[in-house]
């Protein structure tokens, strides 16, 4: 047993911070050290100064574009990402759809995806959810009817997460309506530019336009679109759910706002006080340090066995473990936010118009309610922790 | 012991119930929020004729004389209806400085147009350096000659932006921070030297911030002639979160509802989701943190009556610090409840759990209210 990181780690976790502060724009990072969403530009532009670097898919095999990192690696690299604070990567190309051509896809599907979702030349997003098959997701009904080269698709995907941006969508549709449920799906690649699909804005509790409904009207999708076998969709599916594992808990988020909310709360406020002070307060703060220090640990302990070749192909249960953790921490750390700005969380900034006031409050304080409501989705989406305790209760504990 | 309501109070009960369901669904509710000042004036006025406006003032001055018991059934009300209009700052509140302060001249100036809904005033009282601590005014109000000069800065003013006039607390001696030495004045909105930024609040309501510079009143505008108006504040504020205890019950009870329906309605895995146990548990748990919250709701309530101030402001911290875990529990597990439709503006509840996440916050927040509590020696029985 060893709690250390080698000096190779060490050094690497050197190369990496000096890269990220080196090239990463600092409008970017100050909004993301506020609270705020980065934009799609900044987004894109982050994404192609890494892709420069050749660390734009850094878990993909070394053969499509990957670092062949060891999974310490990865993880030290996703924390400085994080850290930073720099933008995430666009999960939907680079953790969800891309292992899953790479994996099942043909040669073609490959030659013309990969280098385009590693470059953010395509933004792809999620078309799992259907407004009747939400947590029971294999329940769902979007119809693909192949005639000769196409499929024809009807239906309704929802809660589609920046699909306003999107060119391509990744969707579960049902193949087969016979077949026991899960048996009769399959796994659609569609360009959004299609005729017959209509985007629609949901707004969220903290007024921001982060997801949306997609219709789509006998839209036609080439065969050469489908991934893998027909009505086997549910398999990749399966797949590409476990594969986020090593991001899931997103410690690192939670991580750099432990950091940051440490030194807002060591800040005085308006009235000349810090939050740091108040004894209630900094005791929460002192508990959810030690939370995310333990929920490190098992998330190590999970990367260490996963280098050591255990485990391997079978999804981890202690995933679960990591997600229902991972995002109460997520949680409790804008409910601290909220415990620092106090009052001044109420005034309300909309995202969508320029501001042309300085805010009400403190410099960062207009973002910490939003940042609060937005956060309940994090309990709720991929797989909710109910369902994560359901997992529990029946693969590990047998119940 | 008796927690009944009385005929008189159950017929007001059954009006206000009766015009929220007429008035104030959903949608209506979205409307009013886009309105000029962000609420509905036609509604203020149908108050107004039904007597809410005049409930806590005085029978003498032109009100109905109701009591914290009649308060707290119609922002019970407003809880359920997730109400938008100024009655808190604009009646409670402002009813609570009246009663206590003014002299009969000025109520007799003030009462009935607020009563009638003609005239609304707002309370500026806190500022951007206070933070929780109420007697931290360092706006100042000068005597010269026949009228007084105030200079300052407000902050947080609820529903300021639209109100007609202000209460608005200043320091007449002293400095910021001591109890004694602060005044109450009646400010016109138009008043030259004061002006005000206006914007909207998470929880579908509005605020501003003042800037007072050589505000000139005259001689009268002093609510009272009281230049030692602490205790008055404090019992204002006490009156409100009773107010906003009751008003968090009404939002909790309703987030409860829409979830147990939802529960039924919701179907995923062939049946509702109300059929999982966890589900059914996690409401219950919701129901017990309401019906608490309820209890200190209405201790709360009849403590505002307390004459000892200490004992008084002991039993309002306990209802604040019970009415915040509950509100958190409640609003965090509707939404969660609902799934993906809770974090969505187009459902109701996610306004429920906005507008209590900010009763939590408002007039101190939970560890506040401890604090009060601990060094108050606790709640000893
Ligand atoms: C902000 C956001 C972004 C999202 N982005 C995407 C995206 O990009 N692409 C995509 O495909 N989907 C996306 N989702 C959808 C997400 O995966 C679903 O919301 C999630 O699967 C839950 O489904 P539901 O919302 O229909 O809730 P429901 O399944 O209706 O659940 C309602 C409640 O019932 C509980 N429940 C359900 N079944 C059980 C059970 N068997 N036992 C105990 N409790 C149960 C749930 O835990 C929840 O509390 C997103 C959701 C959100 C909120």
């Amino acid at each position: 047993m060893d709690l250390h990181f080698t000096d190779e780690e060490n050094a690497f976790r050197a190369e990496v911070r000096a890269f990220i502060d080196a090239n990463l724009p600092a409008r970017t990072r100050q909004k993301l050290m506020e609270g705020r969403k980065p934009s799609r530009d900044d987004l894109v532009e982050w994404t192609r100064t890494l892709h420069a670097k050749g660390w734009s898919t850094p878990r993909w095999p070394v053969e499509y574009g990957g670092t062949g990192w060891s999974p310490i690696k990865q993880y030290i690299f996703l924390e400085e990402v994080l850290a930073a604070p720099a933008p995430e990567f666009l999960s939907f190309g680079v953790s969800m759809v891309g292992p899953v051509i790479y994996t099942f896809g043909n040669e073609a599907q490959k030659q013309r995806f990969l280098p385009r979702i590693a470059n953010l030349d395509d933004w792809w997003c999620q078309g799992f959810s259907e407004p009747g098959a939400g947590s029971d997701l294999a329940s769902l009904t979007t119809r693909a009817v192949r005639a000769g080269e196409h499929y024809t698709v009807n239906g309704q995907k929802t809660w589609t997460t920046l699909g306003q941006y999107a060119n391509w969508i990744f969707c579960l549709v049902r193949t087969n309506p016979e077949a026991k449920k899960q048996e009769g799906i399959s796994f659609l690649l569609i360009d959004m530019k299609t005729p017959g699909i209509t985007v629609r804005p949901i707004i969220t509790v903290d007024g921001a336009h982060e997801v949306n409904e997609v219709f789509f009207d006998d839209v036609k999708v080439p065969v050469e679109n489908l991934v893998g076998e027909e009505n086997k969709g549910w398999d990749y599916a399966k797949f590409l759910l476990s594969n986020e594992r090593i991001g899931i808990a997103r410690i690192g988020v939670s991580k750099a706002r432990l950091r940051r909310l440490r030194e807002l709360a060591s800040l005085p406020g308006l009235d000349g006080t810090c939050a740091i002070d108040r004894p209630r307060f900094r005791d929460r703060l002192i508990e959810t340090e030690i939370a995310l220090k333990a929920l490190e640990i098992t998330q190590l302990r999970v990367l260490s066995d996963e280098a050591k070749g255990l485990n391997k192909g079978k999804p981890n249960p202690a995933s679960s473990v990591l997600k229902i953790r991972g995002s109460e921490l997520q949680q409790a750390t804008t409910e601290l936010l909220m415990d620092v700005v106090g009052a001044y969380a109420l005034p309300f900034a909309d995202p969508h118009e320029a501001r042309n006031e300085p805010p009400v409050g403190p410099q960062w304080a207009d973002a910490v309610a939003p940042l609060y409501f937005n956060m309940r989705k994090v309990s709720i989406y991929g797989g909710s922790n109910e369902i994560q305790k359901n997992i529990i209760a029946k693969a590990i504990l047998g119940l | 012991m008796d927690f009944d309501l009385n005929d008189e109070q159950r017929l007001l009960k059954d009006s206000i119930d009766r015009l929220m369901a007429d008035r104030y669904g959903f949608e209506q509710r979205q409307g009013y929020i886009r309105a000029e000042g962000g609420y509905d004036r036609a509604l203020w006025l149908e108050y107004a004729g039904l007597g809410l406006l005049a409930l806590p003032f005085r029978e003498e001055d032109g009100g109905i004389g109701g009591g914290p018991e009649e308060v707290m059934l119609v922002m019970e009300a407003f809880g359920r209806a997730l109400a938008v209009e100024p009655y808190l700052a604009g009646v409670v509140m402002v009813s609570s400085l009246i009663n206590a302060l003014a002299d009969e001249a000025q109520r007799a100036a003030l009462v009935p147009a607020i009563v009638a809904g003609e005239t609304r005033f707002a309370i500026a009282h806190a500022e951007r350096a206070a933070g929780n601590r109420s007697a931290h005014v360092a706006t100042t109000a000068r005597a010269t000659g026949e009228s007084w000069i105030l200079d300052g800065a407000k902050t947080l003013v609820l529903h300021g932006g639209s109100a007609d006039a202000f209460l608005l607390t200043a320091r007449l001696s002293g400095k910021a921070g001591e109890d004694a030495g602060l005044g109450v004045f009646i400010v016109p909105a138009d008043v030259p030297g004061l002006s005000r930024r206006d914007y909207p609040t998470q929880d579908g309501m509005r605020a501003a911030e003042l800037t007072l510079d050589g505000v000139a009143l005259d001689a009268d505008a002093l609510l009272g002639d009281n230049r030692d108006a602490f205790s008055a504040l404090a019992r204002m504020q006490d009156e409100a979160i009773a107010a906003l205890c009751a008003e968090a019950v009404g939002a909790m009870e309703k987030a409860l509802e829409l979830t147990v329906d939802y529960l039924k309605v919701r179907k995923q895995f062939g049946r509702p989701i109300g059929d999982f146990q966890v589900l059914q548990h996690r409401a219950a748990e919701m129901l017990i943190e309401l019906e608490q919250a309820r209890s200190m709701a209405i201790y709360a309530t009849m403590m505002t009556r307390e004459p000892d101030s200490v004992a008084r402001s002991r039993a309002i911290s306990a209802a604040k610090v019970q009415i915040g875990k509950a509100a958190r529990f409640v609003g965090q597990q509707a939404v969660q409840l609902h799934g993906g439709i809770g974090v969505t503006m187009e459902a109701a509840v996610g306004h429920y759990f906005k507008r209590l996440t900010m009763i939590e916050k408002a007039f101190g927040d939970t560890d506040h209210h401890m604090t009060r509590l601990a060094e108050a020696g606790g709640l000893a029985a």
